[in-house]
């Protein structure tokens, strides 16, 4: 069966690069419902990419702007006419902030979940490969900021980054930092759990037999190993770091309306307008953070199940025309089918 | 096709009509099972044998109607006339059990842990009571598990029925499941390689129960699995299955004596023969004496740290052995008995915790990575589960290569050249070291592992139980391949296995190894033909040979030994 002569089966056929890209992949692999909660996913979630980046295309005016060359804004104005979306009672454009607002979300994003990516990985890696005393204090001290509610842990970062309010700048890294100090402990828990995993595997065992140092085996064997399950935390966690984000604001400790557009703080403003019947204010910032969550939100499950055999589903096979003449690729896969039910 | 509706009357038990079972997967359809009928009588051990990818598990599976929801099956598989593949699911939940009832391959998993096994026994008893008006009272539920337990000769069964799993041994696990299989008296019972997972000695009381069973009770057993001896020892009649086709069916002694079809020819030559081919054969002293000593252990012991209170394990008890330049060295043993324990502590992944083990002259009482590192380029080591040692992630040309970057830090064309040379001389094409582990089989995998070990041409190889992940006709292969590549670098290799055919093909000196002690050692010729020690002696009667009758024989002339 295994003469090197025979035909290998060829379990990964090499398609081209473009199909083997994550998100793509996973599009070809989904069926079904799966598809299409995948898809709606990937609709909001490039919608919202695509506003961030073209926002000062799209938005008809500046998120601090408050007059044009008409004259000033009127204030709690109903959406229509020159604004779309109606204005505030401090007079901005509710369009405008909303598209600057993807600006903001997404910066937030990424800076929060990239410290939070390199810190919990690498904290992650040494804790769980080495071991020992330094495992124990790293495990006891994620463990107690697990215990704080986030949103709290994320107040006092916010009050002692910035003391509270701040510019563009430090308003995005006071949220982000505050928003990664809350997610460490999370991806060290994941990578810590899969060192701990991968550390007895004969792969590592292997290459500790043939002499690798440790850092080698940390950064060669485990870490592309360990990491393969970050892209569905970061897209769960980004949607979280959005909600973290927005909640700072609402109470807030976020970015200043002159300095940058932030949905958390709009709501906040709009909270007093729902009782006089101005709902324009608020419903249109709140639907932007739901569609954003709910599209990343979609996106992370749907890559969860797909990435998980058990879970993913299949067209089903055609009963019937049971033709025999199955290439022996296929038939190679039938082994771990098998070993896996 | 007959349609046989008296119960248990004189047609078959099990009647499989051209099965067809398709499963869908990422790859495409995959034709696991394309077109197989047999048919199995009552009183009959029927023996469904094949290598990894044959379909036997599957066609065993659909047989219970346990296929998962991805499978598609056709065809008919009748169990007193019922079609399984047919059936209403609640229909289907009454054949279970009543008709038809599993032995699984690993008896620790296939028993709940938290309930006692009495409780499991009667959980078939239980589930069958609605059918015939009424609930099964607790205490009858409970003497019908005592009974059954009775039936698979555990001893003091009113007691152990309140036992949990833990409390028993893995052997007498299995029989339990074999109760938990026999408490409604099914006519049939499909036994999916019941006693892989079991050693040696074990394996031969589980297939003697087996065999009671069909004697005493007239119960049919489908036996997968792909020991031949297994098969020679228990099955009346053999199918021999190939990629999901029947490739061929004869009753066992016509098909070991006389096998018709080129595929099962191969497959039984490729069967190690204990007493066959051996490494030793016609030494009279221990081989490579006058060379130098690599591996020197003296009264070695390892025990593994206890829980809080209780003492260590001690894993390895007192062992003594020489290993000599250009030697190999057969570590034989059952599971526990510290075989791969000594094997890793020579290449310094375990500690040692007393007596003296000299590696190379490195004394690993008190090892010290720092220290010990430059030796490692000198020992090579394969890993069992050739799917397992190698990182997912990196080429194949990567993982052989990483050993010569660790130690030598060559150019990569250098590294390259020197991988396609190892690639080559354990016949593998060089371009494979493009390759990723996952596009490798199994033997394949195995092979490219022994050329990682032996890129630094090291003095000493340890491998520890290479082939038994492998299919029997790839262990003929990767066996050979080793035979020669040892013969042709020259390097002392320290083999570990627990079976002892194997052990025997390889090498020069044998040891057996019980329960941490080495309490037998000598040339492999002499421990197989003339075994001194009790424990050897038993192992040895326990092995089935494939060959039905001569395993007649000597199941005769070992029972007193077997039952000792």
């Amino acid at each position: 069966m295994s003469s090197p002569t025979t035909v290998e089966p060829a379990a990964d056929p090499r398609a081209s690069l473009f199909r083997r890209l994550p998100v793509i992949s996973h599009f070809h692999k989904s069926v079904g419902l799966q598809r299409g909660m995948l898809v709606a996913g990937l609709v909001l979630t490039g919608a919202f990419v695509l506003t961030a980046i073209f926002a000062p295309l799209l938005a008809p005016y500046g998120y601090s702007q408050l007059s044009d060359a008409d004259g000033s804004f009127p204030a709690q104005q109903a959406p229509g006419g020159k604004h779309l979306l109606g204005t505030t009672v401090g007079g901005y454009d509710v369009l405008s902030r909303v598209i600057w607002g993807t600006q903001t979300a997404i910066m937030v994003i990424v800076v929060a979940v990239l410290m939070s990516i390199f810190i919990g990985v690498i904290l992650g890696l040494v804790s769980g490969y080495i071991g020992g005393w330094l495992d124990r204090i790293l495990v006891v001290i994620a463990d107690a900021i697990y215990a704080f509610p986030s949103l709290l842990v994320a107040i006092v970062m916010a009050i002692v980054i910035s003391g509270g309010q701040s510019s563009l700048l430090g308003g995005i890294m006071a949220a982000a930092i505050s928003i990664t100090v809350v997610f460490i402990p999370q991806y060290f828990r994941v990578i810590r759990s899969e060192t701990i995993r991968l550390k007895a595997e004969p792969f590592v065992e292997s290459a500790k037999v043939v002499g690798a140092s440790n850092i080698r085996i940390m950064s060669r064997h485990i870490y592309k190993n360990a990491t393969r399950t970050l892209p569905l935390i970061f897209t769960l966690n980004a949607s979280e770091a959005i909600l973290t984000m927005a909640g700072l604001g609402f109470l807030g400790f976020g970015i200043e309306p002159s300095s940058a557009a932030e949905w958390g703080f709009d709501l906040k403003q709009a909270l007093a307008d729902t009782t006089s019947g101005i709902w324009w204010t608020g419903v249109f910032p709140g639907l932007a953070m739901v569609l954003t969550v709910v599209g990343l939100t979609l996106m992370g499950e749907s890559i969860n199940d797909l990435n998980d055999p058990r879970l993913r589903g299949r067209k089903k096979a055609a009963s019937g025309k049971g033709g025999p003449d199955s290439n022996v690729a296929a038939q190679a896969g039938i082994q771990a089918e098998v070993s896996s039910s | 096709m007959t349609t046989n509706i008296d119960k248990r009357g004189a047609g078959p038990v099990l009647d499989i009509d051209h099965l067809k079972v398709t499963f869908a997967t990422d790859a495409g359809d995959v034709y696991a099972v394309k077109d197989v009928s047999l048919e199995v009588n009552p009183g009959e051990v029927v023996a469904i044998v094949g290598e990894s990818g044959s379909g036997k598990t599957v066609t065993a599976k659909t047989i219970l109607g346990l296929l998962p929801e991805t499978a598609i099956s056709s065809g008919a598989v009748l169990i007193n006339g019922n079609n399984v593949i047919s059936v209403s699911p609640a229909k289907l939940r009454q054949i279970r059990g009543r008709d038809v009832a599993m032995v699984f391959q690993e008896p620790s998993t296939a028993l709940n842990p938290v309930f006692t096994v009495g409780w499991q026994i009667a959980e078939g008893i239980r589930a069958h009571a609605h059918g015939k008006g009424g609930r099964v009272s607790a205490k009858e539920a409970k003497s019908r598990a005592v009974e059954a337990l009775r039936k698979v000769g555990i001893p003091d069964a009113e007691k152990r029925v309140d036992y949990y799993p833990h409390q028993f041994s893995g052997g007498q696990k299995q029989r339990v499941v074999i109760a938990a299989a026999l408490a409604l008296n099914p006519g049939l019972i499909v036994a999916d390689e019941p006693t892989t997972a079991l050693d040696v000695t074990v394996q031969a009381e589980i297939l003697q129960l087996l065999r009671d069973l069909r004697d005493k009770y007239g119960t049919s057993i489908v036996l997968i699995t792909h020991n031949m001896g297994v098969v020679a020892d228990l099955a009346d009649r053999v199918v021999v299955m190939y990629q999901g086709d029947v490739v061929e069916e004869a009753t066992a002694k016509v098909l070991f004596a006389e096998p018709k079809q080129e595929y099962t020819r191969k497959l039984l030559a490729a069967v190690p023969h204990l007493g066959r081919n051996s490494a030793s054969q016609g030494m009279t002293a221990r081989a490579h004496q006058d060379r130098k000593v690599l591996v020197e252990a003296r009264g070695l012991t390892i025990e593994y740290p206890g829980r809080l209170g209780s003492p260590g394990f001690k894993a390895v008890d007192g062992v003594s052995f020489t290993l000599s330049e250009g030697e190999v060295f057969g570590l034989v043993g059952e599971s526990g008995s510290g075989k791969t324990t000594i094997g890793r502590a020579i290449a310094g992944l375990n500690r040692t915790t007393g007596g003296s083990l000299k590696v190379l002259d490195y004394e690993m009482l008190n090892l010290k990575e720092r220290t010990f590192k430059p030796l490692r380029k000198e020992i090579g080591f394969v890993f069992q589960d050739p799917a397992a040692s190698f990182n997912p992630q990196l080429t194949i040309g990567d993982c052989v290569a990483e050993p010569l970057i660790i130690h030598s830090n060559p150019t990569p064309a250098q590294a390259r050249k020197r991988v396609g040379e190892l690639l080559e001389s354990v016949q593998l094409p060089a371009s494979y070291a493009d390759r990723f582990p996952h596009e490798l089989s199994g033997g394949q995998r195995q092979r490219a592992s022994l050329a990682r070990a032996l890129i630094l041409n090291p003095k000493l190889l340890i491998a520890d139980e290479p082939t038994s992940a492998l299919d029997v006709s790839v262990q003929a292969v990767v066996l050979e391949l080793f035979k020669d590549i040892q013969e042709e670098f020259g390097f002392a290799a320290l083999f570990i296995s627990h079976d002892l055919a194997v052990v025997d093909i390889l090498s020069h000196w044998v040891g057996v190894l019980y329960k941490g002690k080495l309490v037998e050692q000598g040339l492999g010729t002499q421990v197989m033909g003339a075994p001194q020690h009790d424990y050897t002696r038993r192992l040895i009667a326990s092995l089935p040979v494939p060959d039905p009758d001569e395993q007649a024989k000597r199941r005769e002339a070992n029972r007193s030994l077997l039952a000792g």
